[in-house]
């Protein structure tokens, strides 16, 4: 099983199962994370899935490629670690992930 | 005699267009398909035409209109992939069907804008709907929202659209510009002024009343209140974020052109959009008294009725792009240059995408995914200023009235982009 966790703006951490082949986006939705609201369904078109790869996953993780890098360019809330959670896929190597929810989803 | 008032003020020529009000969409072939006539939208007679189009020719290909050629493209997926993709489908240089001529010059704005310069102006513009200034509007637009509610005339009839939702997106406006409070209405009245199609019924009777009114009352008032912010700024009004913005503190005096278009975009962007969603939540759950019964009920589901409201309304029909160099997109062959044509009104329909699309069920599983607000790097910055609006006018008037009924002929706007209502005649019900 695959578990990642992702940590609220309190501080408070939220661990769910998460599928191989599936997006951070949609392990957080099928889970009823709150603070997700992938507005566009996973297409990388909204941003309304951001979130911060924490520091320790981030070389893991890896940069936003480049359709992603114009959306979260807009978002006032953007940090070197910023991902769209969507444009993620939950592999394996990812067992134990933690990132960081924003205050807000643009 | 007057020659001029036979020319159409859209395309300056007498030509005429075949009108497809009162025409059932299977008596016509596709070819004859143009679904930029305003009347279709007046009348609320498009959904059929549409529905044909998704089912028979999602890419549509309209040879002559009264606004030229265009493709509609009329698929929810369809529509995200080419917001998603603005170097091919660009926005500029506007992103309506509507070209302005010789009559009215282009006023360059950032959503009819390309990379870099659309991220620049819009990052600085964008500071204005962040999280700190939104929670404190929160309790301004909900004291804004009661001293509009508290007065209202039970048991009689009134326009809702003028006392409540003109009302209270005026006083929204003024804050978030800055704009003196008591001139409020001259906001609407330029919004109003920037998006009318002269007419007899218009506020406008050519294109150069247009650009006389927003050129020599609007500029001026906003030129001096730009002055004055320079020197005081306040605390998160859109003005004082772009006098002072890096990218932004000479746009006035460079570019004053930029200034209006941008100013034009905020006030028409944040107005008649969030005006017309207002009316339309109080029509639809008339139209809908089971899924009024649900929301008396249960008032935690207002934020999802807030979002099925948006969806359902669609307050903007569509937005446009042009085609930066020829490309083949679903089978089509586009032409650099072309008109392409985002049907929203369309793509929020779309069974393939929204279960049950023509049913307003404000308890749906995922209410905020439609596309009412675009995708991509120009989706609305808006958004969620809108549905804070929407959502503390619902709580409130969960509080106050046991229901808000429509009594009386709707009248709709004249317009092939802003899709809302001018009149809804309501009575108020007070809570028992």
């Amino acid at each position: 099983m695959i578990e990642v966790s992702f940590i609220k703006q309190d501080g408070k951490k939220i661990t769910v199962a998460a599928q191989q082949g599936e997006s951070l986006m949609a392990a957080a939705v099928d889970n009823e994370v709150p603070g997700i609201d992938a507005d566009c369904g996973g297409a990388c078109s909204c941003a309304t899935c951001h979130i911060f790869v924490d520091d320790a996953w981030f070389d893991k993780v890896g940069e936003p490629k480049q359709d992603e890098e114009a959306l979260l360019n807009l978002n006032p809330d953007r940090k070197n670690h910023s991902r769209l959670s969507c444009q993620i896929d939950i592999s394996e190597d990812l067992n134990g992930l933690v990132v960081h929810l924003p205050e807000f989803q643009f | 005699m007057n020659t001029k008032a036979n020319i159409d003020p859209d395309t300056m020529t007498k030509k005429k267009y075949r009108h497809m009000v009162g025409i059932d969409p299977y008596d016509i072939p596709l070819e004859d398909y143009d679904l930029s006539q305003r009347e279709l939208y007046q009348q609320m007679t498009f959904p059929g035409f549409f529905e044909r189009l998704r089912k028979e020719e999602p890419v549509h290909y309209c040879k002559d209109s009264k606004f030229g050629p265009y493709w509609s493209i009329t698929k929810f997926q369809d529509i995200m992939e080419i917001e998603g993709n603005p170097e091919v489908f660009s926005s500029e240089p506007s992103i309506a069907i509507l070209d302005f001529g010789d009559e009215m010059p282009r006023v360059p704005m950032f959503i009819a804008m390309d990379e870099p310069k659309h991220s620049e102006q819009r990052r600085t513009a964008q500071e204005v709907v962040a999280p700190k200034n939104l929670k404190e509007m929160e309790s301004i637009i909900r004291e804004r929202v009661q001293s509009i509610l508290e007065p209202l005339p039970l048991n009689e009839t009134f326009n809702w659209v003028d006392k409540v939702s003109i009302e209270l997106t005026g006083q929204m406006l003024s804050t978030i510009l800055g704009f003196p409070f008591e001139d409020r209405r001259k906001l609407t009245f330029w919004s109003d002024v920037a998006t009318a199609v002269p007419g007899p019924d218009s506020p406008v009777s050519s294109y150069e009343d247009t650009a006389n009114i927003l050129g020599n009352e609007m500029v001026p008032a906003f030129m001096e209140l730009w002055n004055y912010r320079k020197e005081n700024p306040g605390e998160f009004d859109i003005v004082s974020l772009l006098a002072h913005g890096e990218k932004t503190k000479n746009m006035a005096t460079e570019n004053p052109m930029e200034f209006l278009g941008n100013l034009i975009l905020l006030i028409v962007g944040g107005n008649d959009t969030t005006r017309n969603s207002i009316s339309g939540s109080v029509l639809f759950l008339n139209e809908n008294p089971e899924q009024y019964d649900k929301l008396r009920a249960n008032p935690d589901l207002v934020p999802s009725l807030v979002s099925e409201t948006i969806r359902y309304q669609t307050p903007l029909t569509h937005m446009r792009r042009t085609v930066t160099q020829d490309f083949e997109f679903r089978g089509k062959q586009m032409k650099k240059g072309d008109k392409v044509i985002l049907w929203y009104v369309s793509g929020n329909r779309d069974a393939d995408e929204i279960e049950n699309p023509d049913s307003f069920i404000i308890d749906r599983k995922q209410p905020r995914h439609h596309i009412s607000f675009g995708f991509g790097i120009h989706r609305c910055m808006g958004n969620r200023l809108a549905e804070m609006q929407l959502r503390i006018v619902w709580e409130e008037i969960l509080k106050r009235f046991e229901k808000i009924e429509v009594v009386g002929e709707i009248k709709r706007p004249y317009s092939n982009l802003i899709k809302g209502y001018t009149e809804l005649p309501v009575r108020l019900h007070p809570k028992k």
